[in-house]
């Protein structure tokens, strides 16, 4: 007996440990294990043996069949990590194909470098207004000191809707002062971006429609000052800290003192360069105290009440901050120009 | 406006070296007078000195090339080869030479020419930025020299090919040869010749006559033929031309570099003047705002007139004023025995450098005055004038005048002219009259400093499209009390020259005095606008250096600053002068103002983010369009929407009315891309329209207008992205109802879409014949969304809905129904008829053909039922579905499959 049983410990371990599958695994485990296995039907025989030898056969049994259980579990962890890492291997994917995308949409370059701005101005306490494109020539000129002969009330300048020259297409959005003004009691912080439009026949830098953004301060005590040191944050917002200004006389209707901002050129360094024809500076933005008579006009005593207003171009700012090199593209939307943003 | 840096130290002692041109240029800038550019003249033009000719031979390998040596003034000569004809050894020219730079940026080098090397180049006047009025002896005659004939018609020629010296060529004109030419003064050559019948000699003023030259010889008129002569056409002479090198008659010697000459040692600042600054359109403008700038006093100069023709204006002449509203001053003077002639090189150089044209002496003094004095001047032939009256009226309307730039103008009586008793001789302020121009034999000169009314001016110039030097000051509106210092400086000029002699006394018609704006110094309230404390003392010092006179706190304003007329004008100039740069940089509000977004504005910015998220690039239109694009979009004649507001003056038909729809610049977009071979686009605009109010302004309502086409798009895309947008916004449940009157959409594919009872818009494929009209064949998609009826729809601030505790039951379910019957009302009737337990109800297939009956379809749902209280049993489902099912038939007549 003690022979069959190291007979079968030699077969059954060896063909364990040479089984290929789960399945021939599972049938080995039946054949040796089983029921009706060959350890079972040895130890069917345990009933022939003397009563010393068969704790001893009993505890030989119970050794071989523990052996042949772990053999076989140790081959089936054997087999399962082999299984698995076939399967892994079979799984493998060509990682440098391309993914699988969802297309998203653009924002206009030139509403990014809006947006960019109004959140500026936002987190200085302003609010964004919005006011009317087809505008009285009253708002546009008139309430904004812009005398009867001023030239750009030209027909060569401004696109006009009535002979009398009475409704236009704004030229500005200057008016939009004159608006949130009337609308609006002081303390006033109000950011008015929009369309404009002048008599320019199209090329790389000129658009017969283009966007300019309005400021408007108005409160008591507000000054030049105070006019400098929200523009030159705003500057640094925008082209980057440490960008060098100046506040140079300038001259609009509407404004007193008037003046335009320039920053000193990035590419040069202010030494003058292509990019700002020499003159080492680029002008930014025109700005001014308001003109007491333009307070008066809209019912605020300038004696109680000063203000500061700027305009600047939107397409310029637009064109220079992702290097754009002709307006034309602005309005042309190609969407392979648009994807770029 | 252009001012030479050597005029200005007339007025003020800054030189070139005490303050270069960039610092010059960011110190005006920043005191208010902008520097466009500066331009050291020099440096524009190097390497060329005056060279005197040695010998001239002909090219070896050319039949119109010279070959000169020059001496330019080193121990060797130098070798220039030429194509120009008039130059003869011992002329005195301009030698541009090796690595010189002429105006205009032409660089000159070496070079072999032909073979023959050419150390540089001779110059004309052209090459050197130069015309016949810097040089008025510089015009260049040129006679028909024979050997460079050439037939128009190489079968017939009129001068046969082997012509020589004695064959006639018409009448008594003869072949000759020259057998020697010499100087005989300036553009005077004498030669000699051989007729075939004997020599002769003849004094010819064509400079392009050299020995061994074959010419037209008139026997009769004893010259040498010139082109004109010939009646010949220059074609046939190409070598014989009006032009070829500057032959100086100048105080210079070999090797002088020719920018002393030209008063190229000069540096030219531009500025860019704003309108409100007429008066710094001028060397004494300028002067003034540079001596306050670098804190230097101002050298003005008081005309001095001797008069010494005696005599009296007055009696000679009578100026009538008709319109002292347009004309508030006209001041005249008078010269008698005028010698028109080249003024001074230093004149010219200074007209030059400020960037106009030297004509002669009395029309470049007028220039002179203008471009120092600010004051455009005028000078009248006064024999011109009939009866010696000059009226200043207004133009009879249709009269004509011929201006001095040759055009018929035909005036209206809106425009101010100068006339005498019968004709116009001048349009006021803009341009003479070619009737009374100063020419070569003008002997008699009225000078018209005058002011006119810049409105009306410029209104005139605008009408005659004529906007001109004088013009563009008047326009402005210049100081009246100018035109009397600028006419005594003209005469004082006049003097100087010796051009004339000026008769004594002034006509000055100037019957209401300009009145100075009187102001108060508060300079409490200028640093309260400024943010600074500024003394009073500096206050007082700026306003009185720029010509300000003060009285204690009375503030007299000068003539010339009409511009400053409230004390925020007087806040400017001390702040100008004091710096902005020097104020300080202070927020000074005071009220802490909460800025963001209004709630429009976030839900524009909210649809842009969903659109974007759709995968929409953002486009940006024009708000104008053509009238014809309504047509284009098949816009029925009676729309309304035809009804748009019209530019009167647009630019083109193209952008001439204002848009009422954004779907023909969404469809134009959309074109372009599919023109530009894009595969695909999906765009979107939140865009304005325009519509008409009775009160002749605009509505401008904004519409959500989104466009695609592409591979990928069909209908249900596009309403995909619809509802997308609307639930997104939360506006509540859609509803889609067919639409088939849209004239733009597909009538079988375009559907309104209703929030509610509110309409949000249109949707669909663009009608094929509207594609077509844009010439696209492919299907385009296009949603037109009103903005404002979204914001109106939009839901507030979401609820928490409890998260479903019990598990759901699905079932699906196929019915046969009549084909035309929309799936919408379906799901309608399934959703009404599945309560309570019916949570979900989705449309999975759409089937017709094999197994159904014509004119039916078979229709399936998979429907999801739930209760929020309890798990569904089976039996509670079938109940539904059988509820459904009758409610199917009982609508639609809809059979369980």
């Amino acid at each position: 007996m003690k022979e069959k049983m190291q007979a079968l410990r030699e077969s059954s371990l060896k063909a364990i440990v040479d089984c290929s599958s789960a399945e021939l695994l599972e049938d080995l485990r039946v054949k040796y294990l089983g029921k009706k296995g060959e350890l079972t039907a040895i130890l069917r025989q345990m009933g022939a043996l003397s009563a010393e030898e068969r704790p001893v056969m009993g505890q030989l049994a119970n050794q071989l069949r523990a052996d042949i259980e772990q053999a076989v579990a140790a081959r089936r962890a054997e087999l399962a990590a082999g299984a698995l890492e076939a399967k892994l291997e079979k799984e493998t994917l060509d990682v440098t194909m391309p993914g699988v995308k969802k297309r998203l949409g653009h924002k206009h370059p030139m509403y990014n470098v809006l947006d960019q701005i109004k959140d500026i101005f936002i987190g200085m306490g302003f609010e964004i207004e919005d006011g009317p494109e087809v505008e009285l020539a009253d708002y546009n000129f008139t309430k904004l000191n812009i005398d009867e002969s001023h030239p750009s009330r030209d027909w060569t300048d401004t696109f006009y809707f009535t002979p009398d020259s009475r409704i236009l297409l704004r030229t500005q959005t200057s008016p939009m002062q004159i608006h949130a003004m009337e609308r609006r009691k002081p303390p006033i912080r109000i950011l008015a971006p929009g369309r404009v439009y002048r008599k320019d026949e199209v090329d790389a830098t000129h658009s017969p429609m283009f966007h300019q953004i309005e400021g408007l301060v108005v409160d008591k005590g507000v000054t030049m000052s105070d006019l400098k040191a929200t523009l030159n944050l705003v500057v640094e917002k925008i082209y980057g800290k440490g960008t060098v200004t100046r506040f140079r006389p300038h001259h609009f209707p509407f404004t007193e003192p008037s003046c335009e901002l320039d920053i000193q050129c990035h590419k040069c360094g202010g030494k003058g360069c292509p990019t700002c024809k020499g003159e080492g500076w680029i002008e930014v933005l025109g700005a001014g105290m308001v003109h007491p008579k333009v307070l008066s006009g809209c019912g605020i005593d300038p004696d109680v009440y000063s203000g500061w207003a700027f305009g600047m171009g939107l397409e310029r700012l637009a064109l220079g901050e992702y290097k754009i090199t002709d307006m034309r593209l602005i309005f042309e939307n190609d969407v392979r120009f648009l994807e770029q943003f | 406006m252009k001012l030479s840096r050597k005029w200005l130290t007339e007025f003020v002692d800054l030189s070139l070296a005490e303050c270069g041109d960039r610092e010059f240029a960011e110190r005006m800038s920043v005191s208010g007078s902008k520097v466009e550019s500066t331009e050291d003249l020099s440096e524009s033009m190097h390497g060329v000195l005056a060279g005197r000719l040695l010998s001239i031979e002909k090219h070896p390998n050319s039949d119109h090339m010279l070959v000169t040596q020059v001496d330019v003034g080193r121990a060797e000569p130098v070798q220039i080869c030429t194509g120009a004809w008039n130059v003869h050894a011992g002329d005195l020219v301009p030698v541009a030479l090796h690595n010189s730079l002429l105006p205009g940026g032409v660089k000159i080098t070496k070079g072999k020419l032909r073979g023959v090397l050419s150390d540089g180049m001779l110059c004309s006047l052209k090459e050197l930025d130069l015309t016949v009025h810097d040089y008025a002896y510089g015009v260049i005659k040129a006679a028909a020299i024979l050997g460079d004939y050439h037939p128009l018609d190489p079968q017939k020629p009129s001068i046969p090919a082997d012509i020589r010296a004695g064959d006639k060529i018409y009448g008594k004109v003869i072949a000759a040869q020259v057998t020697g030419v010499e100087n005989a003064g300036v553009n005077l050559w004498r030669c000699a010749l051989e007729t075939g019948k004997g020599p002769a000699e003849t004094v010819s003023d064509c400079q392009n006559i050299h020995v061994g030259d074959l010419v037209a010889y008139d026997t009769g008129k004893d010259r040498i033929c010139s082109l004109e002569d010939l009646r010949a056409q220059q074609a046939e002479f190409p070598h014989c031309i009006p032009d070829g090198i500057f032959i100086m008659h100048e105080d210079v010697r070999p090797g002088d570099d020719i920018r002393t000459l030209l008063g190229r040692d000069d540096h030219v600042v531009e500025f860019e003047i704003t309108p409100n600054r007429p008066d710094c359109l001028c060397v004494i403008g300028l002067a003034r705002e540079t001596a306050v700038t670098f804190g230097k006093p101002l050298k003005l100069h008081t005309p001095v007139v001797e008069a010494k023709a005696g005599g009296d204006i007055h009696q000679l002449a009578k100026i009538i004023v008709e319109e002292p509203e347009l004309c508030p001053r006209y001041t005249a003077r008078m010269v008698k025995n005028v010698k028109i002639a080249p003024s001074p090189e230093w004149m010219r150089e200074r007209i030059r450098n400020a960037g106009m044209r030297p004509i002669n002496n009395i029309v470049d003094i007028t220039n002179y005055v203008m471009i120092e004095y600010g004051q455009p001047m005028h000078a009248f032939d006064f024999s011109c004038v009939d009866e010696r009256e000059i009226h200043v009226r207004r133009a009879r309307e249709g009269e004509v005048i011929r201006t001095l730039d040759g055009t018929e103008r035909k005036l209206s009586s809106s425009m101010l002219c100068i006339c005498d008793t019968h004709k116009p001789v001048g349009v006021a302020g803009v341009m003479g009259g070619e009737n009374s121009e100063i020419v070569g034999d003008t002997a008699m000169v009225l000078f018209e400093s005058a002011n006119f009314n810049g409105a009306s001016i410029r209104r005139t110039a605008t009408a005659l499209g004529m906007r001109t030097d004088a013009s563009s000051r008047y326009e402005k509106g210049l100081d009246p009390e100018n035109t009397y210092k600028a006419v005594q400086r003209a005469c004082e000029l006049i003097e100087l020259l010796g051009a004339g002699e000026v008769v004594d006394g002034v006509i000055d018609v100037y019957p209401k005095k300009y009145e100075p704006a009187v102001l108060k110094l508060e300079p409490e309230k200028i640093n309260a606008l400024l943010g600074t404390q500024i003394s009073r003392g500096t206050m007082r010092h700026i306003l009185m250096s720029l010509g300000f006179t003060l009285e204690g706190d009375q503030v007299n304003v000068p003539s010339w600053r009409s511009d400053v007329s409230h004390y925020s004008d007087l806040a400017e100039e001390v702040a100008r002068f004091y710096g902005y740069n020097e104020i300080p940089t202070e927020f000074t509000g005071s009220v802490t103002t909460c800025g963001g977004f209004n709630e429009k504005q976030l839900c524009e910015r909210e649809i842009g983010a969903v659109c974007r998220s759709l995968g929409l690039d953002e486009i940006i239109t024009y708000s104008f369009i053509s009238p014809s694009y309504y047509d284009k979009i098949r816009l029925p004649a009676d729309s309304p929407l035809r009804d748009s507001l019209r530019i009167l003056n647009p630019l083109g038909e193209d952008t001439s009315i204002m848009r009422t729809t954004v779907l023909p610049s969404m469809l134009e977009i959309l074109t372009r891309n599919y023109n530009f071979r894009n595969k695909a686009a999906a765009l979107y605009e939140i865009g304005r329209t325009y519509l008409k109010r009775p009160d002749g302004l605009a509505d401008e309502p904004r519409v959500v207008s989104i466009g695609a086409y592409g591979p990928e798009m069909d209908f249900f895309v596009l309403k995909g992205w619809v509802e997308e947008l609307a639930e997104s916004l939360d506006v509540g449940a859609l509803r889609f109802e067919a639409e088939r009157e849209d004239p733009s959409y597909h009538p079988g594919r375009c559907a309104k879409v209703y929030a509610g009872e509110r309409c949000l818009g249109v949707l669909g494929q663009i009608h094929p014949a509207v594609a077509e009209n844009y010439g696209v064949d492919t299907e385009l998609y296009c949603a037109e969304l009103s903005f404002e009826a979204l914001f109106e729809a939009k839901g507030g601030i979401p609820v928490y809905k409890p998260l479903p505790r019990f598990p759901a039951v699905t079932r699906d379910i196929a019915v046969v129904c009549d084909e035309k019957t929309p799936v919408g009302h379906l799901t309608d009737c399934i959703r009404r008829a599945g309560r309570p337990y019916l949570a979900d109800c989705a449309l999975f297939d759409v089937y017709t053909g094999h197994h159904i009956a014509a004119g039916k379809k078979s229709v399936a749902f998979s429907l999801t039922m739930r209760s929020e209280e309890q798990t569904l049993t089976d039996e509670h489902a079938e109940e539904t579905v059988k509820k459904v099912l009758q409610a199917l038939e009982k609508d639609f007549g809809a059979v369980m499959r």
